[in-house]
């Protein structure tokens, strides 16, 4: 019965992910020799409706957009053909990611005095909401709560973390962090809350997601004034490292510590292949996440795969970056450090 | 409800008590009711008269049972695949125009299974034909006989049709999503998604077999 609803949508979707760049694309670009040959060379691929009319000079900043305006594409198209009932929350709880991240952006911006066009500028496109421009001017949580956000599907994970202090790098960060975490136990709700085969794989790829968050907040917090239970209240409350990975990631004192608590836990498998050289914990996390998301599209008839297109997509754009950036500042032999190839 | 409420959140609550304890004792007074005897030697129900309910059910009643079973179910059935395969046929074409042509087959394998059904339940209409009643106002044996063979050559048929409808949809849609990606793969499930409708086929021959005899008149008297 699924297909009645979302079957049209999820071939779609499939179809979008037939557009992604592949391994031979990626080591096609790490031959070319400046930002305009990448560009030449997306033009032949999905992107190229996209970058065709853009003025000469290239930048690779200019080459994110356009990828980023691919995205947003592709959701607008969703939201088109009006998705129905449970597809349509469901793909309104994938934006409430990006919208925390912009509202910490706009925040953070703000605090240093910059201009609110340029912040915009630099949202991201899917987490923009109508009040969005207002954000700079605020200057505390409960103004950032009643002014801007009361309107939006956020001000529900503004519960926990109400607090009326004024608002400073570390505060922030820790409102980010107990936002997303409150996104993530109500996207986890959510998913649960559909059943099937939508809520046993949304299950393993937020639970991955929630330890990845301890991981970094933890890695993150070493060297601060950060007290361990406030970071342990960070954590969010499911995963795979729920509840004694977490309180051993809580008592790290420093980098060491949290990669022997990552090996003790599920995760050992993926990390032992990187223990060995000085690795990067987060391009660790990024692959299996890849490998996660791409291990999704093997099976049919759930809502997962809404949500490993738009981690895929994000990685993509992530890997361009990289590679135009390391083309750019002339770093040639850095480019296999930070691309991932998803398929 | 509360029943199911009850047992599933672990524990048995007192409206569950009552309701397992009450279901119990109906249950056990029918037993008991139905084959203690009055004073009368005679049962309380009597199971024969009830059976004879049965028995003189109109044979022609049960043949178009069988009738509407065999071309409904089958038409659910192939419906069920179409929706499938088509929605997913059709967003997948939004990024591969070139497989639509292709997997139309998929589609038309949905089909048949409806024609199947029509098939059969074609076959069944023919055989039935008017039998007079016997004096006593019942049917012959072979009337009752041919009523029931429809009976359950439509029902095999259209349950046949219904699932073997559904597997060819669910096949068909996935053809449809891989064939988007790699080309390559289209024969491959299209292999899997014959013997998938293949199943539907068996259902209708043994359908057939079942109303291989259906007579309503005694040959020796027409």
């Amino acid at each position: 019965m699924f297909n009645t609803k979302d079957g049209f949508l999820e071939a779609t979707v499939r179809g979008c992910v037939g557009g992604f760049l592949r391994t031979e694309d990626y080591s096609n670009l790490q031959q070319c020799e400046t930002v305009e040959d990448i560009k030449l060379y997306l033009t032949s691929t999905d992107y190229g409706s996209l970058l065709q009319n853009e003025a000469s000079p290239t930048h690779p900043s200019l080459i994110v957009r356009c990828c980023l305006k691919k995205i947003v594409q592709d959701f607008s198209f969703f939201d088109l053909v009006k998705a129905a009932e449970p597809l349509s929350t469901f793909l309104q709880y994938l934006k409430y990611g990006y919208m925390i991240d912009n509202i910490v952006l706009m925040v953070t911006g703000a605090m240093h005095e910059r201009e609110v066009t340029e912040l915009l500028d630099k949202c991201h496109p899917l987490g923009m909401f109508d009040s969005i421009a207002s954000l700079g001017a605020v200057s505390n949580l409960r103004e950032l709560h009643r002014i801007v956000l009361v309107d939006t599907p956020i001000s529900a994970y503004f519960g926990e973390c109400f607090r009326d202090e004024n608002l400073d790098e570390v505060n922030i960060e820790i409102l980010r962090n107990s936002l997303y975490k409150a996104y993530l136990k109500d996207f986890f709700r959510l998913s649960q809350m559909l059943g099937g085969l939508t809520a046993e794989v949304m299950k393993e790829i937020l639970c991955f997601e929630a330890d990845r968050r301890a991981v970094n907040i933890t890695i993150n917090s070493i060297g601060t004034e950060l007290s361990r239970d406030d970071r342990q209240k960070l954590f969010s409350d499911f995963g795979h490292m729920h509840p004694e990975g977490q309180r051993d990631l809580a008592l790290c004192r420093d980098f060491e510590q949290v990669v022997s608590v990552i090996v003790n836990s599920t995760y050992q498998n993926i990390l032992q292949k990187s223990t060995s050289e000085e690795m990067n914990i987060d391009k660790v996390f990024y692959e299996t996440e890849v490998m996660k998301c791409s291990s999704m599209f093997a099976q049919q008839f759930h809502y997962g795969i809404f949500y490993a297109y738009l981690k895929l997509r994000e990685q993509e754009v992530r890997n361009l970056m990289w590679l135009s950036e390391c083309i750019a500042q002339d770093q040639k032999y850095r480019i296999v450090d930070g691309v991932i190839s998803i398929f | 409800m509360v029943l199911v409420k009850g047992i599933t959140s672990g524990f048995l609550t007192r409206e569950t008590y009552l309701i397992i304890g009450s279901v119990f004792t109906i249950s056990n007074l029918l037993l008991v009711l139905s084959f203690s005897k009055t004073t009368n030697n005679d049962k309380l129900i009597d199971w024969e008269y009830l059976g004879l309910i049965f028995r003189r059910i109109n044979p022609y009643l049960w043949s178009a049972i069988g009738i509407s079973c065999a071309i409904g179910l089958s038409v659910v059935g192939a419906a069920w695949g179409i929706f499938i395969t088509g929605s997913s046929l059709a967003g997948a074409a939004i990024k591969a125009p070139r497989i639509t042509s292709k997997n139309l087959i998929s589609i038309i394998f949905c089909e048949a299974v409806a024609i199947y059904g029509v098939i059969v339940a074609i076959i069944l209409q023919t055989k039935v034909e008017f039998a007079p009643r016997m004096p006593d106002g019942s049917y012959s044996d072979r009337s009752m006989f041919s009523g029931y063979a429809i009976l359950a050559s439509g029902i095999t048929v259209g349950l046949a049709n219904l699932v073997c409808g559904i597997c060819v949809g669910t096949v068909g849609s996935s053809c449809a999503l891989s064939d988007a990606q790699n080309p390559a793969l289209f024969v491959k499930i299209l292999v899997i998604e014959i013997f998938g409708s293949a199943l539907g086929l068996f259902g209708v021959i043994v359908g057939i077999i079942i109303s291989g005899n259906v007579a309503f008149k005694n040959p020796a008297d027409a």
